[in-house]
């Protein structure tokens, strides 16, 4: 079953075998931020998940992290 | 008597006595002589020497910037050019953990002084760092901080003196991976038969070579087409129906729960909660669409962008979980999964 892990801790991910790894926007919000106002949180989460479903279309041949969303 | 040890100690927010996680965000910081936990080495090493300084970060601070955060440290520590560096010991925490693992193989390679760290077998920290670095074996309790504290400190003193490590086992820290020549009193083939019979009786015996814990999962085929895809979202972030009804547990979850999120187009707090013990749940209370993406994924769906969102999200507690309760999760999860269609998981982890 294709998985992407949206996760901030990636080097967990990468060490556990999980082969397709977005970083998150932090620990205690992996796809949102509170520091952001409404609408931009939400094209952030929109970012990070469109980041996501790129890397399920993706090809790969191990445990690989995609360039951040969020930067 | 020999020169006094000047020690140097990494704690967490938590152990440094500042707070729990409403202060893990918090930045890297040094504090002179012995704070919170390090009270407790400084105990330990009475008069053979003394803890010079605390450091400390909070765990979301050096989870979510973890080079920068041991830069700093490292910057903090190379002026006091103390004898031993300790960090944690972390027990079950996984973020700290991590945290200690790269700090101390940060300060062996770039300072050169002996680290040694603690934690529980399952800290990811240990699997993570253990081949570079001397990572005491402890409990997953805290209760147990002297005598962990002072396995640490017995381990460092060697390191100083210069002695030879023993084994793994006979000094109690984890297996490094490293090969030493020992003349064995019996040859590989009698050991290994030996070894063999002892399993056949179904009596103990000690494997030389230990199988690595995580077997490489063979990468699953990309999605081919996303606009024909049903997607399910999946998390590990504690996210509940209000009220728990399937009673997941804070921490060690045994159990996970799918939710019917079909005609939602976004999760509203009102109707959720959130039990994980791990992080601060706060901000994901608020609005749960910052732990599972329901609202922007339900857009695309709706703009064609993907075939379909699954109506099922799946969720457990993915804090102190064993690895075996969380293989065995996954694999529930999946075959359900499977069974109903999905073609393709986000999963979103804190």
């Amino acid at each position: 079953m294709p998985t992407v892990q949206v996760s901030t801790m990636t080097p967990i991910s990468v060490m556990v075998g999980a082969n397709r790894i977005i970083p998150a926007a932090g620990i205690i919000h992996p796809v949102g931020h509170a520091d952001l106002p409404p609408d931009e949180e939400k094209q952030l989460r929109r970012r990070i998940v469109e980041q996501a479903l790129a890397a399920l279309q993706a090809e790969v041949q191990g445990p690989t992290v995609f360039p951040s969303p969020t930067s | 008597m020999s020169q006094p040890i000047r020690v140097v100690q990494f704690v967490n927010q938590f152990y440094a006595q500042l707070g729990g996680e409403e202060k893990a965000g918090l930045a890297p910081q040094l504090v002179q002589g012995a704070a919170g936990a390090a009270r407790a080495t400084a105990q330990i090493l009475g008069a053979e020497g003394s803890v010079v300084a605390t450091l400390l970060c909070g765990d979301n601070y050096a989870a979510e910037h973890t080079e920068s955060a041991v830069r700093m440290l490292v910057d903090l520590l190379r002026p006091l050019q103390p004898d031993l560096m300790l960090a944690g010991p972390a027990f079950n925490a996984g973020r700290y953990g991590v945290a200690c693992g790269a700090l101390c193989t940060a300060v062996q390679a770039q300072l050169g002084i002996p680290a040694v760290t603690g934690m529980c077998a399952e800290n990811p920290g240990v699997d993570l760092y253990r081949r570079g670095l001397y990572i005491i074996e402890t409990g997953t309790s805290a209760t147990e901080m002297l005598p962990a504290l002072t396995r640490m400190l017995a381990l460092g003193r060697k390191l100083l003196a210069g002695d030879i490590i023993g084994r793994p086992a006979a000094e109690g820290y984890f297996p490094r991976g490293i090969t030493r020549n020992e003349l064995a009193t019996h040859t590989a083939a009698e050991r290994a038969t030996a070894m063999l019979v002892a399993k056949l009786r179904g009596q103990a015996f000690e494997t030389e070579v230990p199988v690595p814990q995580f077997e490489p999962v063979t990468p699953p085929a990309r999605v081919a087409d996303l606009r024909r895809a049903r997607v399910a979202l999946v998390t590990d972030g504690g996210f509940v129906p209000k009220g728990n009804p399937d009673g997941i547990e804070p921490m060690a979850a045994t159990r996970y729960g799918g939710y019917d999120v079909s005609g939602k187009d976004a999760l509203l707090a009102a109707d959720y909660d959130n039990v994980h013990r791990g992080y601060d749940t706060t901000y994901v209370k608020q609005d749960p669409n910052r732990l599972i993406p329901l609202d922007v994924v339900r857009e695309l769906e709706q703009e064609g962008k993907i075939g379909a969102l699954h109506d099922i999200v799946y969720s457990t507690t993915g804090v102190a979980t064993t690895l075996e309760n969380s293989r065995r999760m996954g694999q529930e999860i999946a075959a359900k999964l499977k069974a109903a269609g999905v073609d393709a998981v986000i999963l979103t982890s804190t």
